[in-house]
């Protein structure tokens, strides 16, 4: 059994499966409330069949913004699509101590399986380390351990990849004019996941002969995302596009466009909540887009630590081992497609 | 319900009478000697041999440690009239001094104590220079350590560029990693700083002077102590139990960050105060401090183990801080 020797499987597994990082299309694969149904119906193997009891330990930091509290409803809701699955809720805490303890505290329950969102992935890699050695199978979802030992499977969301799809629909709609103005509004300016996003946007601006003329930085909260476009909207008299990388900061970023009655220009979303969406299906706003990047991660992994401990391959791939790593896509939302990826939007 | 349970509040004596001006001390810990006894039957009752276990004991321990050391030497800063609310910023400076890949290059060349010994150095510096403003500054407590919050959490972002360092020198991890006859050494460590603590506050003339300070400084000046001097010290020793409390949480996250301790100030702050020192200062008790952060572990751990949200834990946190004043306030003046 997988429970038995997670290290030898996984250390097996590390060779084979290290160098290739799996991308699967996020909104597809993951299970909202109400479309699991349609995902067991495309699924051709009798995974989501009841099977041996699954004892899941669930840990992430505090729901202080929408797509933090997306996650642990997501990952709740999977579980209860199960009933081979019992599902442990440690409620968030962005308190590192605590987290640990309660991984300690799992790990003496012995639970089978632990789903793990890190409020600091380094910080949480010597305990995580310690479950695994314990024989608990460990998922790490969205911020990475620093070492390999510690997960037997990791999800990541795709932060340079959100830069590259905005970049690259901003190149779109551009249509080869290079005289574009661009600006763009980032998250926490030292945190890798902001340097990702922004590397990726200017690559892909690249590209197409654009750069950003514009850039300011703000924190993820609404008001530090009111201050930093309200600043921003004075630096730049005549803006083309706008890309906000983070919705639940872009409520702020909205206000302060409507504050300065500014509407000359495309305004692009991050991370994918439902009311930009909304926004962007009504179409009567500056938003004309959004990227999204996935607040069913930690649901995926509830799905993963289930398959891992009844031994079941993730069945759509020739491989019979659940893959180390799974980078989740981060699609570009219009007016076109939004329909598609509302129903698992988060709420901020 | 085994042994082990009981475990925390039985080895722990009830105050001797030497604990100065604590006429009330034993009525007022045994208020909080009952309110452990319910939690833990609480958590027996709704988590039976899961809470009771020798494992869980020890997690409720683990977690006690870094509020619980930081606790010890708040006891004495609040029980000399003052308050220290930059502890959670001086553990993530601290923690971010120690893990510098200048500081961890010179434990690889040396030996990992350069690690603990730059913690307690970095955490003792900001408690004096605490000490001084509060004491010749004239700097009022609450303000001046508002300011080293916001400016020692700035530098350790500034220090770490705001990322999280990784403490890679094995020979620390190991000793603070390591659980002899089953008791981590990080526990170990609380315990001596707890018993260290007792006797300097309730054995020593420095424990005798800090009562003093707290509860009339001017006449505490009159009969001969240097109030200042003294109040420096006791911020400085703060400090220093805010360095060792970074040494436990890189032992715990291998790592150093300046987002280590935040809100820790909180924590502290009510353990202290539900354990029965006096906000207004001259009168402090190191036993009820323990028992305030073991009780605030032992309704996290209840809570954790029951699947309950932390946003229920802070309301009954809440509850209980209350109600321990409002007892403590009973007592009292029932021993008037």
């Amino acid at each position: 059994m997988s429970t038995t020797h997670p290290r030898r499987r996984a250390s097996a597994v590390v060779g084979a499966l290290a160098a290739a990082t799996l991308v699967l299309g996020a909104c597809t694969n993951s299970s909202s409330d109400d479309d699991t149904s349609a995902a067991v119906g495309k699924s051709n193997t009798d995974n989501d069949k009841s099977g041996d009891k699954v004892v899941i330990g669930f840990s992430a930091p505090a729901a202080d913004h929408g797509w933090m509290g997306a996650i642990t409803k997501a990952a709740v809701a999977q579980a209860g699509q199960y009933d081979d699955v019992e599902l442990k809720v440690a409620e968030g805490t962005n308190d590192v101590n605590l987290q640990i303890s309660q991984v300690e505290t799992f790990i003496n329950d012995k639970v089978d399986a632990i789903v793990l969102l890190p409020f600091d992935g380094a910080a949480m890699t010597s305990v995580a380390r310690k479950a695994m050695d314990a024989g608990i199978v460990v998922v790490n979802v969205d911020r990475e351990f620093d070492s390999p030992f510690a997960a037997r499977t990791t999800v990541l969301g795709d932060n340079y990849g959100m830069g590259v799809s905005a970049g690259t629909f901003v190149c779109e709609d551009a249509a080869g004019a290079t005289d574009k103005i661009v600006t763009e509004i980032a998250g926490i300016d030292s945190l890798p996941l902001t340097q990702d996003r922004s590397q990726g946007f200017e690559d892909a601006l690249k590209a197409c002969g654009l750069d950003v003329d514009n850039r300011v930085a703000a924190e993820f909260t609404v008001e530090s995302g009111e201050k930093a476009a309200a600043n921003l909207l004075q630096a730049a008299p005549k803006i083309d596009y706008l890309w906000n990388h983070d919705d639940d900061q872009g409520v702020g970023v909205l206000a302060a466009i409507n504050n300065a009655n500014r509407d000359e220009f495309t305004m692009i979303g991050g991370a994918g909540s439902a009311d930009v969406m909304e926004a962007i299906k009504a179409g009567d706003s500056v938003l004309k887009a959004t990227v999204v990047y996935p607040s069913t991660q930690a649901a995926d992994g509830v799905k993963l630590a289930r398959l891992l401990v009844q031994d079941k391959a993730l069945s759509d791939l020739a491989e019979i081992e659940v893959p180390r790593q799974l980078k989740l896509a981060a699609p570009v939302v219009t007016a076109d497609n939004v329909d598609t990826y509302l129903p698992s939007a988060f709420r901020s | 319900m085994s042994a082990s349970l009981q475990d925390p509040s039985l080895t722990v004596p009830t105050p001797p009478k030497g604990e100065r001006r604590g006429s009330v001390g034993l009525a007022r810990n045994l208020g909080l000697v009952i309110a452990l006894v319910v939690l833990c039957i609480v958590g027996v009752v709704t988590a039976g041999e899961r809470f009771a276990s020798t494992d869980n004991v020890v997690t409720i321990l683990r977690l006690a440690t870094v509020t619980g050391v930081v606790a010890i030497g708040m006891t004495f800063v609040i029980t000399g009239g003052g308050i220290d609310l930059s502890v959670g910023a001086i553990v993530a400076l601290a923690s971010v001094w120690a893990t510098t890949t200048g500081t961890q290059a010179m434990a690889e060349d040396v030996h990992w104590i350069v690690i603990v010994l730059s913690a307690i150095l970095v955490g003792t510096a900001c408690g004096v220079i605490n000490g001084l403003l509060v004491a010749y500054g004239r700097v009022v407590p609450f303000v001046a350590t508002l300011a080293m919050l916001a400016s020692a959490r700035g530098l350790a972002e500034l220090i770490a560029d705001r990322k999280t360092q990784i403490l890679r020198n094995q020979g620390f991890t190991d000793f603070f990693g390591a659980e002899p006859l089953g008791i981590p050494v990080i526990v170990i460590i609380f315990a001596l700083v707890t018993v260290g603590g007792w006797f300097l506050l309730n054995r020593t003339t420095f424990g005798r002077r800090t009562f003093a300070v707290g509860g009339n400084p001017e006449a505490a000046r009159l009969a001969g102590i240097k109030v200042q001097r003294h109040t420096v010290y006791l911020y400085a020793l703060l400090g220093m139990t805010c360095g060792i409390a970074a040494v436990i949480v890189m032992s715990r996250t291998t790592t150093g960050s300046s987002t280590h301790g935040t809100l820790l100030e909180l924590d502290v702050i009510a353990a202290v105060v539900i354990g029965g020192t006096l906000l207004s200062g001259g009168r402090g008790t190191v036993v009820g401090t323990l028992f305030g952060v073991l009780i605030f572990t032992t309704l996290t751990n209840v809570f954790t183990l029951n699947n309950l949200s932390t946003s229920t834990q802070n309301v009954a946190k809440g509850v209980i801080i209350v109600i321990a004043v409002l007892l403590q306030q009973r007592i009292a003046e029932r021993k008037k």
